[in-house]
C-alpha cells in the first residue's frame, strides 16, 4: 500500500510538471489551456477542453485544446446534454468508449453531433472538491474504445492537478487581498457575456435567456458561439433586426 | 489489562472510517473517538485536544466533564503529558500520576485530586505533523497499558488524524472552491453590465465600462454591486441607460 501511494505521488507530481512545462499564457486560462494540451498529448486524443463552471453552473471560463474541440465542449451547454453534463451532476467520471452504442439513445441530440464531428468517444472527468463542484475536464478521442488503465489514471491525474492548480492560485489572490477576481484575464469569454449583456438589452429579456437566444442562434446558423458575439459586440449582428 | 478482541478492533475501526466519510461532524467525531478509546482500554476517562492554526492546543472533547476541568487545567497552566506528547510527537505512557509530581509539579496534584490514578498520552500525528494529543486516564493504580495496548490506541490516534486532515483539505478546497466561483461571478457580472450599458447607450464596451465606473464611484457603489443592479434591474439605474 506505501508503495502504491508513492507510485501514485510519483504520477501525480510527473503530471504537474508537464502541465507546468506545456507553452501557454499565465493566469486562470493558461493554466487550462495547458491541462489541455497535456491531456491530448497524453492521452492521445483528439483534444481536450476544461470549463470552469461559476456558482451558478454557468461556463465561467473555459479552454480546448483547439477551435473544433471548444465548439464540442460549448454544444453541450447549447443542448443541454452529454457526457460532461452528466459528470457534473453525477459528481463521478463518465466514460463512453464508442459514441455510437447506447450513447445515440441517451444523448440524442449530443451524441450524433460529435460524431460528425470525426469523435468516436468521449471521456468526462469531473472536477470537485468535497461537495464543491468546480467544473469539468473532457477528453474526445478519435477511435472508439475505452481508456487504459494507464491513461485513466493520467486523467485523473490531470483532473486532480487543475483543482488543485486553480486552488492554490485563489489561495494566493486571498493573500494578496485580491478575490473580486477582477483582475482576472477570462479570455475570449469576455467578448460572449458583454455580448450577453448587449443581448438582454436588445430584446428586454432576462439575462439568461439572452444566452439561450445567442447558443440557439449559433447552433441554427451552425457558428461558433464565440464569432457570434464577436460580431454581436462589433454590431455586425443585432437580435432585434436580424434574427428571425 | 484485558485483551482487546480482534473484532471489537475492527468494528471500531469501521466505525472510525465510516464516520469521515458521512456528513462529517467534527465534534461528534472526536466524542465518538474518545468514547471508543476509553472503552477499549477500560480508562477511566479520555479527552482530546487539537491544535489551533497557531498551533495552539485546545480542548475539543472529553469522556466527561472531570476530564474536560483537568485538560483544561493543563492548557492553563501548559504542562501536562498532552502538551508533552503534542511538542515531542512521542506517546507518554503508563505514568503514575501520584509519583509524577517532579515531572508536572500543578497538572499532577490537580489530577490526582480528581480521581486519576494514571495517564497516557498519544499524538495526533501524520509523519512529521502533529496536530493534537489524546489523554487517557486511569482511575486505579498498576491499570497499565500492556501488549498492544499501545499499538492499539496509537492506531487509532492515527486513524483520527489522516481522517481529520483529510477533512481539513476538503474543507479548504471547498471555500477556495466557493472563493473562486464567486470571483469569477464577479468579473463575468461586470462583463455582462458592459454590454447593457454599451447597447443601451449606444458606446463601445470600453466607453460603457467608464461610465459604468464613474456612476459606481459617485453614488458610492461597489463596480460588481452596480454591476448586478445593472443586469438584474435597470431600470433602477435610469441614469445610466439615459445618456
Amino acid at each position: 500500500m506505501v508503495a502504491d501511494g508513492d507510485r501514485a505521488s510519483a504520477r501525480a507530481a510527473a503530471i504537474r510538471s508537464l502541465i507546468a512545462g506545456a507553452p501557454g499564457a499565465p493566469g486562470h486560462v493558461g493554466l487550462l489551456g495547458r491541462v489541455c494540451l497535456v491531456a491530448a498529448r497524453e492521452l492521445a486524443a483528439l483534444g481536450a477542453a476544461v470549463t470552469v463552471l461559476t456558482g451558478d453552473g454557468l461556463r465561467g471560463l473555459s479552454a480546448a485544446s483547439d477551435p473544433v474541440i471548444e465548439r464540442l465542449e460549448e454544444l453541450q451547454f447549447t443542448l443541454g446534454e452529454g457526457p460532461c453534463i452528466d459528470a457534473i451532476e453525477s459528481r463521478r467520471p463518465v466514460l463512453i468508449a464508442d459514441l455510437s452504442g447506447p450513447a445515440m439513445s441517451r444523448w440524442p441530440a449530443y451524441a450524433p453531433a460529435v460524431r460528425e464531428g470525426g469523435v468516436g468517444a468521449v471521456f468526462a472527468f469531473p472536477l470537485q472538491v468535497g461537495a464543491a463542484r468546480l467544473g469539468m475536464l473532457d477528453v474526445f478521442r478519435r477511435q472508439p474504445g475505452p481508456l487504459s488503465e494507464a491513461e485513466l489514471e493520467i486523467a485523473l491525474h490531470l483532473a486532480d492537478a487543475t483543482v488543485e492548480g486553480l486552488l492554490d492560485r485563489q489561495e494566493e489572490e486571498g493573500r494578496r487581498g485580491d478575490t473580486d477576481g477582477l483582475a482576472w484575464d477570462v479570455g475570449n469569454r469576455a467578448q460572449l457575456y458583454q455580448a450577453q449583456g448587449m443581448v438582454m438589452i436588445q430584446l428586454g429579456i432576462a439575462l439568461d435567456e439572452a444566452l439561450v437566444r445567442m447558443r440557439a442562434y449559433a447552433f441554427a446558423e451552425d457558428r461558433r458561439l464565440d464569432d457570434v458575439a464577436r460580431d454581436i459586440v462589433n454590431r455586425t449582428l443585432r437580435f432585434d433586426l436580424d434574427t428571425p | 489489562m484485558t485483551t482487546v478482541s480482534g473484532e471489537r478492533l475492527a468494528a471500531i475501526f469501521v466505525e472510525v472510517a465510516d464516520t469521515l466519510v458521512d456528513e462529517f461532524d467534527l465534534l461528534d467525531f472526536l466524542h465518538m473517538l474518545t468514547e471508543r478509546a476509553a472503552s477499549l482500554v477500560e480508562a477511566s476517562a479520555v479527552g482530546l485536544m487539537l491544535a489551533d492554526q497557531r498551533g495552539r492546543l485546545e480542548f475539543m472533547a472529553g469522556t466527561n466533564e472531570n476530564v474536560r476541568l483537568v485538560e483544561l487545567f493543563q492548557l492553563q497552566n501548559q504542562e501536562g503529558p498532552c502538551l508533552e506528547s503534542f511538542r515531542t510527537g512521542e506517546p507518554v505512557i503508563n505514568v503514575d500520576l501520584t509519583a509524577a509530581a517532579d515531572r508536572w509539579p500543578l497538572f499532577a496534584p490537580r489530577a490526582t485530586a480528581a480521581g486519576f490514578l494514571s495517564v497516557h498520552a498519544f499524538p495526533l500525528r501524520l509523519r512529521e505533523r502533529v496536530i493534537g494529543a489524546m489523554n487517557v486516564f486511569g482511575n486505579t493504580r498498576g491499570r497499565l497499558l500492556t501488549g498492544n495496548d499501545v499499538p492499539i490506541m496509537q492506531a487509532l490516534a492515527d486513524v483520527a488524524t489522516i481522517g481529520l486532515l483529510q477533512e481539513r483539505a476538503i474543507r479548504r478546497g471547498e471555500v477556495l472552491t466557493e472563493q473562486l466561483q464567486g470571483a469569477l461571478n464577479s468579473r463575468i457580472v461586470i462583463e455582462q453590465a458592459k454590454g447593457a450599458v454599451a447597447q443601451a447607450r449606444a458606446t463601445s464596451v470600453d466607453d460603457a465600462f467608464d461610465i459604468i465606473r464613474r456612476y459606481a464611484r459617485s453614488h458610492n457603489y461597489r463596480l460588481v454591486d452596480l454591476a448586478h443592479v445593472i443586469v438584474t434591474d435597470f431600470a433602477s439605474v435610469p441614469d445610466l441607460y439615459r445618456p
